[in-house]
């Protein structure tokens, strides 16, 4: 049977994880690599890097993370953060990434979406959308959530979806950072519609959230970042908690 | 050597890095004459049934098939895998190596598709490739074909249905999962096809 993903997720300035950065016996905590490889260690079934710094001339310094990360684990490795043409991509991938996550890119240019797809394959290519509730509808932001697209989140994911993308990584804005829960309806409403497997994001603060959005949710995958840097909640010990429940996971690992 | 064949499809960094990981002596080649000199070959694939028309013409599957009858332990991952059978209905017109029967089909409307994520195999008979696995492992797909159940499964996965995950004929072995993304299983699996 399929298994429910649980992917962790790096937020990367410069070369370092901003977001979340506690562990304990872990020399450099804020080292993406040596972050990645503990949180496969520990049962990760996927690891997400998104690069949140600006300036253009960090390319390189992303390049080089990519490279250094891509080393140390044999799972599947998404990169996303300002990828903005097909060159670019191929940049990433060659480092050593197995997917790219665009956003702002896709929005800007959506046949970005069938360049990547043709060239490296639908698997390849994840569509983040970054969505917040406006009216009774969910509403597409980019630029890190500081600009309105004007777009309806679940239309912008199925013509995403039509436009090759392999999967879509779903953020609530109204969750994220909260440790509330995801937003289960958001995450049903574009899941339930699509084909292709909706990674729900934002609001995780405990196990008990990810069998929400796995069971009301409908998501195939669920990601989350600071709690499992703080180690609030082990990998471990959730995949427990949703085998317990009966939410296949991928254990052991 | 070890060579990771690149005909222009998909991404082939991470075999190359898995096997570098395994310490093994390997190189992604395009080079017809390199594949030829080869100890053991891996093809690699993912992406559209179409792209591997470019075999083809690039002269890698008159080398392919030439190392094959020497004996050359070959191993093709996902669309690699699907090239060894007759064909795919994902590109018609595009033929298969036929080392294995049947034909690799669509997954049915009622599943998600592309099939992604962790599934479980189910071992049909004993391969050289499991070789210390334990039973039933997870490992990674991400597909939206998948080639029939037949004799020369050695590996079968349950999604919409039973698909062949591994198939094995004397030195011939496909996986449709990666094993390359499949944590210590993969590597582990990538290392028993490495001491063939």
């Amino acid at each position: 049977m399929l298994t429910k993903r649980i992917i962790a997720c790096l937020d990367v300035d410069d070369g370092r994880v901003v977001k979340g950065v506690q562990f304990v016996n872990l020399r450099d905590a804020g080292d993406p690599a040596q972050l990645a490889k503990r949180h496969s260690e520990s049962g990760a079934d996927e690891i997400v890097l998104l690069d949140i710094s600006a300036a253009h001339q960090r390319r390189a310094t992303l390049l080089d993370t990519v490279r250094r990360t891509a080393k140390e684990i044999f799972i599947p490795f998404t990169v996303g953060g300002g990828i903005r043409t097909l060159p670019e991509a191929a940049a990433v991938f060659s480092a050593g990434a197995d997917k790219i996550s665009i956003n702002s890119s896709a929005l800007a240019d959506p046949t970005l979406i069938t360049q990547i797809a043709e060239r490296f394959g639908s698997q390849a290519v994840v569509v983040a959308i970054d969505a917040k509730r406006h009216n009774g509808s969910w509403q597409a932001f980019t630029h890190g959530g500081r600009v309105s697209s004007d777009r309806d989140a679940v239309e912008w994911a199925l013509e995403a979806e039509s436009r090759g993308a392999g999967e879509i990584l779903l953020t609530s804005m109204d969750r994220d950072g909260t440790a509330s829960g995801f937003d289960c309806e958001l995450t049903r409403a574009i899941a339930d519609r699509l084909h292709i497997p909706v990674i729900a994001s934002g609001g995780a603060g405990g196990a008990p959230h990810f069998v929400e959005v796995f069971r009301e949710g409908h998501a195939d995958a669920a990601l989350a970042a600071s709690i499992f840097h703080y180690g609030i909640s082990s990998l471990g010990d959730l995949k427990q908690h949703l085998r317990a429940q009966n939410i296949p996971v991928r254990w052991p690992c | 050597m070890i060579a990771i064949v690149d005909y222009g499809a998909g991404n082939l960094v991470s075999v190359k890095k898995a096997l570098d990981w395994l310490g093994q002596d390997c190189a992604i080649t395009s080079d017809p004459a390199e594949v030829r000199r080869a100890r053991k070959i891996i093809l690699p694939g993912v992406g559209h049934f179409a792209s591997t028309a470019a075999l083809k013409h690039s002269g890698l599957q008159d080398a392919i098939a030439e190392a094959i009858t020497r004996k050359v332990p070959f191993l093709g991952i996902c669309v690699g895998m699907q090239w060894m059978f007759a064909g795919s209905e994902e590109s018609p017109e595009t033929r298969g190596l036929g080392l294995f029967p049947g034909t690799c089909a669509r997954f049915p409307q009622n599943v998600k598709s592309p099939h992604v994520g962790w599934n479980q195999l189910e071992f049909a008979s004993t391969s050289r490739m499991f070789r210390d696995l334990p039973p039933s492992p997870f490992v990674y797909f991400t597909h939206s074909y998948h080639a029939p159940v037949n004799g020369t499964t050695v590996a079968s996965c349950e999604y919409g249905g039973r698909f062949s995950a591994a198939v094995e004929r004397d030195l011939l072995f496909g996986v449709q999962f990666h094993p390359e993304k499949s944590g210590e299983i993969g590597l582990r699996l990538l290392a028993n096809f490495c001491a063939i």
